[in-house]
């Protein structure tokens, strides 16, 4: 138990490493280096770069030097102080600007991933025991059509109707008085009000996914033996399902966070650039159409872990509610 | 005695029909079980159309697809009537004028009953290139000039969104093609030295495997995407982000592959193979390839719509295929605002396409996997 634990987390920094290295070759992929246009841009923009302020660039990300220590000096700002650099296109350092729009797509992500939940267990459940049922056929067609729909195409077809219907956009995640406000519970209290309908937008694909996952395994489960031995004896039904089926059902589902999250993240940003959400994906798009780098790979960095994070805290889920993967650790 | 003679044909009839089912080939009987789905044969038939209109867009487009029309900009959809003052006819639309209107200061557009234009087939319009070869000017449907149709209306700079969406479907349908190919030769590739060598390569592999799942696709997309050089020539930007797309396409593949290899590599008749003095080549082209085929088109199939989705979402946000290239997800970006699609809903029209597309893909799919193993 203890040592598969080590071997995941071992394996996740491992993963993690590998990841910083696919997000600093996004830092090298415009043609140019990044002092050279950085220099540029502020010209343009009207303030003279100094002889000692370009030493001072040189110096903090090693321009001069080989391409692994590039990566090196890269890596070890961040990991050691926390600098990710500096965006071209905001002109404030990259960990500063992230930080609060980082904090509220984790807050969307997560929520995304409960909601998901919440809707897609009671369904699954439902259309697995009620087969061919018409409420297990609306599911089904739910799922297909959440499946299609890009969920930014849901955003955009969801704004449209509450524009025609009700007169109001729902963009974004606070009200106006509340847009600069600091923390406050009004504000959380704000902010829980705007999350329904962005959370249910990014979480249909994953919900109809998950339906037909938990529909499909749950039914093989039902109509295993041990579960028609349980009816024979006269077990009453809602225990029957209960107690085992739908606890050896759910495993696949909690393995699914693993595959879900990257979707869910993805997803996040893309609805949060069409619903116009202060998280990070508009931000990302912002600073990729002026090719600002560093901010595209701190961003990629920072979902990547997020999706690993998640990913091994489902791992570690599975062990403590399936006692077969407890046991084969064991052996 | 009746009833015996019945019993008697029909057990005939039965041995007959298992007969038949015992000497089918198994890509017969494939076909057998993909037609029993119902939606997937629609399905199939849905895509067929779309993909030829893609491939004749010249033909099935009632105009050009970037000439535009600027006196009729954003006009709404136009309406194909069979009743004039009561009386039945053949299909034909009212003329299109317009106006400002003196309160808003909008342009307004109102039917003109006055003209009338018989909607006609194989009318003269736009000059266009058949498969790039034969200069035409015919197209299927449309109505003389000086008459207008936009069945789906038009955009900002006045260009038909039928016409846009039918020509676009040329880069979105194949980019979905053209990036599941590429996932396939990696996917194969790499699974198959995976499944067949073993050892730290699969291992090597493996962790490539699970690493690029992990990602966040659309971020990892679009930041590839953004650094592609702006004035690149727009076939080579069209290889680059199908590319892009298959980075993550083929892990799923190669997954299958090295499954089924090491399932495969087991059985009998491999064993067999190898003793009768098959060549490895041999053995896994002839003997392993057949066995699994179908399960890698079934995926193929469902990662198609994953493709379409992902350069639709790209185009739309302006960082993948550039004006004037025109894909569906192009067509769309003309959406993105959100008080002009309040005002012109139609600017919404290529999105159907897109979730049609890609729930014919998945009705498909479904069809193919009861398919591929037809035995079951």
């Amino acid at each position: 138990m203890t040592q598969y634990i080590v071997r995941r987390v071992l394996y996740m920094v491992l993963s993690l490493g590998v990841l910083s290295m696919v997000a600093f070759m996004i830092i090298q992929l415009p043609p140019g280096d990044y002092v050279t246009t950085f220099v540029h841009m502020m010209q343009q923009r009207g303030i003279a770069v100094d002889e000692a302020m370009m030493r001072a660039l040189y110096e903090r990300y090693a321009f001069d030097r080989p391409v692994h220590e590039q990566y090196l000096k890269w890596i070890g700002n961040i990991v050691l102080r926390g600098d990710m650099g500096e965006s071209m296109a905001f002109n404030d350092s990259v960990a500063d600007l992230i930080a609060e729009r980082l904090t509220l797509s984790v807050v969307l992500s997560l929520g995304t991933l409960i909601i998901t939940y919440i809707i897609a267990v009671p369904i699954g459940i439902y259309s697995a025991t009620h087969p061919y049922s018409v409420g297990d056929y609306a599911g089904t067609v739910f799922g297909f059509i959440g499946l299609a729909t890009p969920n930014f195409l849901l955003a955009l077809i969801l704004m449209f109707v509450t524009l025609r219907l009700f007169g109001w956009s729902p963009g974004g995640l606070f009200s106006p008085e509340f847009l600069a406000a600091p923390w406050s519970l009004a504000r959380v209290w704000d902010l829980m009000k705007h999350l329904p309908v962005p959370l249910i937008v990014i979480g249909t694909a994953g919900t109809a996914g998950l339906i037909r996952i938990l529909r499909s395994s749950l039914s093989d489960e039902l109509s295993r033996q041990y579960v028609i031995t349980a009816r024979a004896k006269g077990v009453a039904e809602r225990r029957i399902l209960f107690k085992y089926p739908v606890r050896i059902a759910i495993n696949p589902i909690i393995s699914a966070i693993g595959y879900l999250l990257p979707g869910i993240v993805s997803g996040e940003a893309l609805v949060s650039i069409v619903l116009s959400l202060p998280t990070i994906g508009p931000m990302l798009l912002d600073g990729l159409r002026q090719q600002d780098m560093y901010l595209a790979s701190s961003v990629i960095l920072m979902l990547g872990m997020l999706t690993m994070v998640g990913t091994l805290i489902s791992d570690m889920l599975l062990v403590v509610v399936d006692p077969r993967i407890r046991f084969e650790q064991k052996n | 005695m009746a009833d015996r003679v019945n019993t008697a044909e029909r057990l005939e009839a039965a041995a007959a029909a298992a007969e038949q089912y015992y000497v089918a080939s198994s890509w017969t009987l494939m076909r057998r079980k993909f037609v029993k789905h119902r939606l997937a044969v629609i399905a199939w038939f849905v895509l067929a159309i779309l993909y030829l209109a893609a491939a004749f867009a010249g033909f099935a487009a009632p105009y050009d697809r970037i000439a535009s029309r600027t006196d009729f900009s954003m006009a709404p959809p136009t309406r194909v009537r069979i009743l004039h003052e009561g009386r039945l006819q053949a299909p034909f639309i009212y003329g299109l004028t317009r106006q400002r209107n003196p309160e808003t200061l909008l342009m307004e557009y109102q039917t003109d009953p006055e003209q009338r234009h018989r909607i006609r087939l194989f009318v003269s319009g736009d000059k266009y290139k058949v498969l790039g070869l034969v200069t035409a000017n015919k197209h299927l449907f449309g109505v003389e000039e000086p008459g207008v149709m936009f069945l789906f209306g038009t955009d900002q700079l006045g260009r038909d969104i039928l016409s846009r969406i039918i020509h676009g479907a040329r880069i979105s349908l194949s980019i979905g093609l053209l990036g599941v190919a590429m996932s396939f030769v990696l996917g194969c590739m790499l699974g198959g030295l995976s499944g067949f060598i073993g050892g730290p390569v699969d291992m090597a592999i493996q962790r490539a495997i699970e690493f690029l799942q992990s990602l966040p696709t659309i971020p990892l997309w679009m930041s590839l995407a953004a650094a592609i050089p702006i004035d690149w020539s727009p076939l080579r930007r069209y290889f680059l982000i199908t590319l892009i797309l298959s980075i993550i396409g083929w892990t799923g593949l190669a997954r299958i592959v090295r499954g089924k290899i090491l399932q495969l590599r087991e059985e009998d008749y491999v064993t067999a193979a190898g003793v009768s003095g098959a060549t490895r080549r041999n053995v896994i082209v002839r003997h392993m390839l057949p066995n699994f085929l179908g399960y890698l088109i079934v995926h193929l199939t469902l990662e198609v719509p994953g493709m379409i989705l992902g350069e639709t979402a790209l185009s739309f946000l302006g960082i993948g295929l550039q004006p004037p290239v025109v894909s569906w997800g192009v067509a769309l970006q003309q959406a993105s605002n959100i008080r002009s699609v309040a005002l012109h809903p139609w600017l919404l029209i290529p999105a159907l396409f897109v979730v049609l597309t890609v729930l014919c893909f998945n009705f498909v799919g479904d069809g193919m996997r009861d398919a591929a193993d037809p035995y079951k």
